[in-house]
């Protein structure tokens, strides 16, 4: 039991870390990322290659995927940032099956769809119990950093500049700020984030396929950021760790449900999901930790 | 010109015309109400099970299957619309598609609850291809094509001859305009969204008349049917037939150079190409 529940707090701390990625690009700037799993993916392979094909440490590993994720967001995003914002849904949309077929495909560098296996983790696997603790530790330690730099980023001139351009892109440019630099810049910061995730996922859990970057993975993600509040780097991390309660006792609720297959149960879990997106969106669009205004500077 | 790439522009032409008409209703939604619906691969498998059913349970042949999908995945659309996208309308259209993406996902376990994974196929004759020449075309191929012409001449007719088509067409071309003339704006909506639901449903039944049917079928459409949509210029209706075509023959030719699974690729490629050279697309006006 408490293996299991370690097991999860890893896994929601690597949600956490999307849902923070998410709450810079969507929350902040007005950027709907829709491929957040292709970035998920992209830091996953990027470190994994990089630590057990290259032999590099897992810190080195773990920089690549940074590094990674950022172009891939760069080089995502910049073909249409000045066009109106839902074709970079569009292309985000695109980018993540794209990245997918790749990686079941290009069999030297990322195993097909048999994925690798064996990534090294950093840490000894053979001290049991504590290893997953160990890992615990270390990912929580990440998703406090990174929720630390985010809520100065956010409350930073610049993160000004990021919410001026989600409410209203024309007069931020007015008023001077280059739009187009900042949400390029968000983006793929945001992008990166996500990497990170995928890599520390990989390394955790010691094997990644193509199979576990889905698409059903980014509405998770969503669903996260938008119960906790997705203009707060608090209230995205918050939601993460209550997306994985949420999961886990969906996971529970099926089960009880009389004469369901594991098929239809497992149906039933991800309608559980869009319903509660969909419901989310309408009624609770703010979340449980709403944006504050901020006071502008004297 | 070598054998090979004409075999492969003869039949992406044919898959390009088939997947234009599910290109057709998204655009037409983009163009009247004005966000990207992200459900439209879950539609196009309502409808693709629509026809299913009707083949196989009823015994309905093609012609006679293909409006149960029309009607099929317009009430799906329509129940899209109204239960999750509708109340986001204040919010903007990025909240909007959003909606629509996770109704999709609704829409797609709706199916799996009911049918299941297994690969479902439409009661067909199995049929000899005819051969010309060094080229072979399948009956079936003809078939699919012919009846996805006659999807397009019929949206033709109606956005061209009847009140309420003139009506969609005069918002989306300059929505304030036609609400001054008198143009119902919620009626209007509806119907765009029954029709290209519907439109999004034939094309998802076509496509399974070709391979088979299950609750990825239409999912698997929706990067060639962005594709299409952005090459032609989203909201174009005639640019999302030309820009369907162009990306179905692409999709064949790249399978002639690359592995075939990187035929998903190739929609991918032609969004970021277009938009980073014209993403206005071929009939496309605006983009800003």
């Amino acid at each position: 039991m408490v293996s299991y529940i370690v097991f999860l707090l890893v896994i929601a701390g690597i949600y956490a870390l999307l849902a923070q990625s998410l709450c810079l690009a969507w929350g902040v700037t007005g950027l709907v990322n829709l491929g957040l799993a292709g970035f998920f993916a992209i830091g996953a392979y990027a470190s994994a290659t990089v630590v057990k094909w290259g032999g590099a440490p897992v810190p080195l590993g773990l920089l690549a995927a940074l590094a990674a994720g950022a172009i891939a967001g760069f080089v995502v995003c910049v073909s249409t940032l000045r066009l109106r914002d839902d074709y970079l849904a569009i292309v985000t949309l695109g980018f993540a099956e794209a990245v997918r077929v790749v990686a079941s495909n290009e069999i030297w560098l990322t195993g097909g769809t048999d994925g690798i296996s064996g990534i090294p983790a950093g840490l000894p696997r053979d001290w049991g119990q504590g290893f997953h603790l160990a890992s615990l530790a270390a990912v929580s330690a990440v998703v406090g950093a990174v929720w630390l730099a985010l809520r100065r980023l956010v409350a930073s001139p610049w993160g000004r500049a990021l919410r001026a351009v989600r409410e209203d892109q024309v007069v931020a440019a007015v008023a001077g700020k280059r739009v187009t630099r900042l949400k390029a810049e968000a983006f793929a910061i945001s992008a990166a984030i996500a990497a990170l995730a995928g890599a520390l996922y990989g390394h955790y859990t010691s094997y990644i396929a193509p199979e576990i970057f889905q698409p059903l993975v980014t509405i998770y993600v969503f669903l996260a950021v938008t119960a906790g509040g997705n203009g707060r780097p608090t209230g995205a991390t918050v939601g993460a760790y209550l997306l994985i309660a949420f999961l886990e006792a969906t996971r529970f609720a099926a089960e009880v449900v009389p004469g369901v297959s594991a098929l239809q149960a497992a149906a039933l879990r991800e309608m559980a999901v869009g319903v509660a997106l969909i419901l989310l969106l309408r009624f609770r669009q703010r979340g449980i930790f709403p944006e504050l205004n901020q006071k502008a500077p004297a | 010109m070598p054998e090979a790439l004409i075999q492969a522009l003869i039949n992406g032409v044919i898959a390009g015309t088939i997947l234009a008409v599910p290109a057709l209703g998204f655009t037409a939604i983009f163009a009247v109400l004005n966000y990207p619906n992200f459900a439209i691969g879950a539609l196009a498998t309502v409808g693709a099970y629509a026809g299913w059913v009707g083949n196989t349970a009823f015994g309905l042949p093609m012609a006679a299957a293909l409006p149960v999908a029309f009607v099929a995945a317009a009430l799906a659309g329509l129940a899209v619309q109204w239960m999750a996208v509708k109340p986001l309308e204040a919010a903007g259209a990025l909240m909007m598609a959003i909606a629509s993406l996770a109704a999709g996902l609704v829409l797609e376990n709706m199916l799996r609850f009911g049918f299941g994974n297994e690969l479902r196929g439409f009661d067909l004759p199995l049929l000899r291809d005819w051969r010309f020449g060094a080229f072979r075309v399948g009956p079936q191929q003809v078939e699919n094509f012919v009846l996805a012409l006659a999807c397009m001449a019929l949206l033709w007719a109606f956005l061209r001859f009847s009140r309420t088509g003139r009506a969609m067409r005069a918002v989306a071309d300059n929505r304030d305009l036609a609400l001054l003339r008198g143009v119902d704006p919620v009626r209007v909506a509806a119907v765009t969204v029954a029709v290209g639901a519907g439109l999004a449903g034939m094309g998802g039944m076509l496509v399974g008349l070709d391979t088979s049917v299950d609750p990825l079928v239409g999912t698997r459409l929706v990067l060639s049917i962005f594709a299409a949509a952005v090459l032609g210029g989203l909201g174009s209706i005639p640019g999302a037939v030309a820009g369907a075509i162009a990306i179905g023959v692409a999709e064949e030719v790249a399978v002639l150079a690359f592995n075939p699974a990187y035929r998903l690729v190739v929609g991918f490629v032609a969004i970021l190409a277009v938009l980073t050279l014209r993403p206005a697309g071929l009939f496309g006006t605006r983009a800003g």
